[in-house]
């Protein structure tokens, strides 16, 4: 086989230099970091032959790296915090990242939720904090470039332990301040002990123009008998190329519902890597993308059935609008010892207009041999019968097409628990549906 | 009030009205018999906007204005109003969600503010009790899971809603038993007014023991073929369509 890795893009030299600058200045384990950049620097930037970047060419679309960004001094986070809005109707715990960096002022530490510790990253790096070796508890999840990358390069970040039931949910509020475009790495560990619950919300946001490049890791271990809900919310930028990485390890007779909605950035690639490692448990992954312009958004999904008698339910809808592209890629693993295991993967796709493209990706990997899945793709427009008929009720097209949108994202949305949080989904998709008319 | 003049309309090459003339007047309910395949959906479609059809000549007057030239919701907000064969099912939109925005939608279109939420549940209410339409239903997605019966309540409680000065019924009894057919029936009949018309599409005589019309019209081979006042349904009942396929094949 020929080597194609020879010859390096301006992309990778930079980002080899950029790790040269910061590899001493960044809190932790030298060698663990270089050991990841040493693995990502081996293959490069994954491009179209790889197949898990087939349809999202990161070595053509990553053509410049933005410098990483600093930490904020406390009147330029507060200024950016003031000007987030993401489920700004939430009542929450508030975890703040300006520019990838913990804002621990904006933490009451003394009066935090009971039930809840959290461990600022940066000094857990720095003391050699022994929840760190919580980190990474999805091994597989270290072997992609992306993940390899964060690890690298991870500047900040919280480590954050839930013990019994959590009423209150917690934000993870990751905010990129006005200015010129800034790359950050940031990564959060989640420990829901067994028989906790809690309602981890996250949101990404940052302004238009800027190129930033945002590479956040979200690591979970829920224990055995937990209740994890995590909405995640991507309203950065259009102009901002993020990549993001949720690792999940999840315990006996647990239920664990995720979604991730996409309303943001130019260029964005979510990635669920979770492992079902205890009997009876219930997953959900879901996703709802709005995508317009020349957007470009992938939802990659790795699901591991570990374990006798777990179900899991993927439902992943993306509107396409003008000329942009959806991407997902979906698969289910079932070793031969995970029997009766119920796995049931959906994507569907809504074309707007000609020009939009979608890249179905489905795939089970399948040992057992007493299990039931499926998975399904469809692509489509909307169905001219129902715009008639809504139409026929008084209903100007563009609003008739609103609602069949509204109720075509609705049906991954719905599994929101949190109604406040929910409410906030809903008002984002009115938001991107107004904004189109 | 209504006014079809030499209607000729095609889809996908096939001509299927073929210059139809008729006129509803003010205050009248006008039905419209015919067998299968002689044009009467089509007709109905016309009028209220379906985009698939062509129109090769002819035009539709609703008060004087041009229907042809509007689209479906504007047509909707000048008062027609289509009561469908097959309520369409639409998951995910709630029934409630989808009356107040049919509602707003129109009052915006006419100029008017938009309905508060009490005021909109109360009429809601006043409207599903006429129907014997349960709350639990209004609380389901539009028309899903609904049985063949409570679809067309939905149509009738739309229509109460809206308050259309022109009614198309497409073979609202189809698929109704009769305690169906009796409450949609007098759910049509609590909306007859002297400012309203009705079109009453129907393959049988017996919708029209309950929503007696004023005039009979026969279609055929797409156009009016004979027109005459309630009597003529009996007839047809009695003899069928045969004598008009007759006729054609003479």
């Amino acid at each position: 086989m020929a080597d194609v890795t020879l010859m390096k893009t301006p992309a990778e030299t930079a980002l080899v230099q950029a790790f040269e600058n910061a590899r001493t200045m960044l809190p932790g384990n030298a060698e663990s970091r270089a050991q990841a950049f040493e693995q990502f620097n081996a293959r490069g930037l994954p491009h179209r032959r790889v197949e898990e970047f087939k349809y999202t060419d990161l070595r053509a679309l990553l053509r410049e790296v933005a410098p990483f960004a600093g930490v904020p001094t406390a009147e330029e986070a507060k200024a950016a915090l003031g000007g987030s809005k993401a489920f700004a109707n939430v009542a929450a715990l508030q975890v703040p990242f300006v520019n990838g960096h913990f804002v621990r002022e904006a933490v009451d530490f003394a009066n935090l939720p009971e039930g809840i510790e959290i461990v600022p990253l940066r000094e857990a790096l720095a003391s050699g904090h022994e929840w760190l070796a919580k980190l990474s508890p999805v091994p597989w999840a270290s072997d992609n470039p992306v993940y390899q990358l964060n690890t690298s390069f991870m500047a900040d970040g919280v480590m954050i332990r839930v013990a019994g039931s959590v009423e209150t949910p917690v934000h993870l509020r990751f905010v990129t301040a006005a200015g010129s475009a800034v790359a950050t790495a940031t990564r959060v560990l989640v420990v829901v002990e067994n028989d906790a619950s809690v309602t981890l919300l996250e949101s990404h946001e940052s302004g238009d123009g800027a190129n930033h490049q945002p590479n956040d890791v979200v690591e979970m271990i829920a224990g055995d008998r937990t209740n994890v809900q995590h909405v995640r919310l991507n309203a950065e930028g259009d102009k901002a190329l993020a990549l993001s990485t949720l690792a999940a390890k999840i315990g006996a007779e647990a239920n664990f519902n995720s979604i991730n909605v996409v309303a943001g950035s130019a260029t964005s690639r979510h990635q669920v890597y979770a492992i079902l490692n205890g009997e009876n448990t219930n997953l959900r992954v879901n996703g709802a993308t709005m995508l317009k312009g020349t957007q470009h958004s992938d939802s990659t999904l790795v699901v591991e059935h570990n374990a006798l008698h777990c179900e899991s339910r993927e439902l992943f809808k993306t509107v396409i609008d003008n000329e942009a592209t959806g991407v997902f890629q979906g698969k289910i693993i079932v070793p031969h010892h995970a029997q009766k295991t119920d796995g049931r993967m959906m994507s569907a796709a809504l074309l707007l207009e000609e020009g939009g493209s979608m890249n179905n990706k489905p795939e089970l990997e399948i040992f057992a041999d007493d299990v039931q899945c499926a998975h399904g793709a469809t692509c489509g427009q909307l169905d001219e019968d129902l715009l008639f008929y809504l139409m026929a009720r008084g209903l100007p097209k563009k609003e008739a097409e609103s609602l069949l949108v509204q109720a075509f994202l609705g049906e991954s949305i719905e599994f929101v628990e949190n109604e406040d949080a929910r409410e906030a989904l809903v008002a984002t998709v009115e938001g991107w549906l107004k904004a189109r008319s | 009030m209504l006014e079809i003049k030499n209607l000729v309309v095609q889809i996908e090459d096939k001509r299927i009205l073929n210059g139809l003339n008729l006129t509803v007047n003010k205050g009248e309910v006008a039905a419209i018999m015919g067998p299968n395949g002689s044009g009467k959906s089509t007709l109905s479609y016309v009028i209220a906007g379906k985009e698939d059809y062509e129109v090769l000549d002819g035009e539709i007057l609703l008060d004087g204005q041009n229907l042809l030239e509007m689209e479906a919701d504007q047509r909707a907000a000048a008062g027609v109003f289509l009561a469908f064969q097959y309520p369409l099912e639409i998951p995910g939109v709630g029934s409630m969600t989808f009356l107040k925005a049919a509602m707003n939608a129109q009052r915006k279109a006419r100029g008017e503010d938009e309905l508060t939420t009490p005021e909109f549940i109360k009429q809601v209410n006043a409207a599903a009790a006429q129907l014997e339409i349960p709350k639990d239903m209004l609380k389901r997605a539009l028309n899903v899971g609904f049985s063949g019966g409570e679809k067309k309540r939905m149509e009738i409680l739309q229509m109460a809603l809206l308050q259309p000065s022109f009614c198309i019924l497409d073979e609202t009894d189809s698929g109704l038993d009769i305690d169906a057919l009796r409450i949609v029936s007098e759910g049509v009949n609590a909306l007859r007014s002297p400012d309203r018309a009705f079109l009453v599409i129907t393959h049988y005589q017996r919708l029209l023991n309950h929503i007696v019309p004023d005039t009979v019209h026969v279609m055929h081979g797409g156009r009016i073929v004979r027109s005459g006042g309630k009597e003529l349904a009996l007839e047809l009942e009695a003899n069928g369509y045969a004598d008009y396929r007759e006729s054609e094949a003479a």
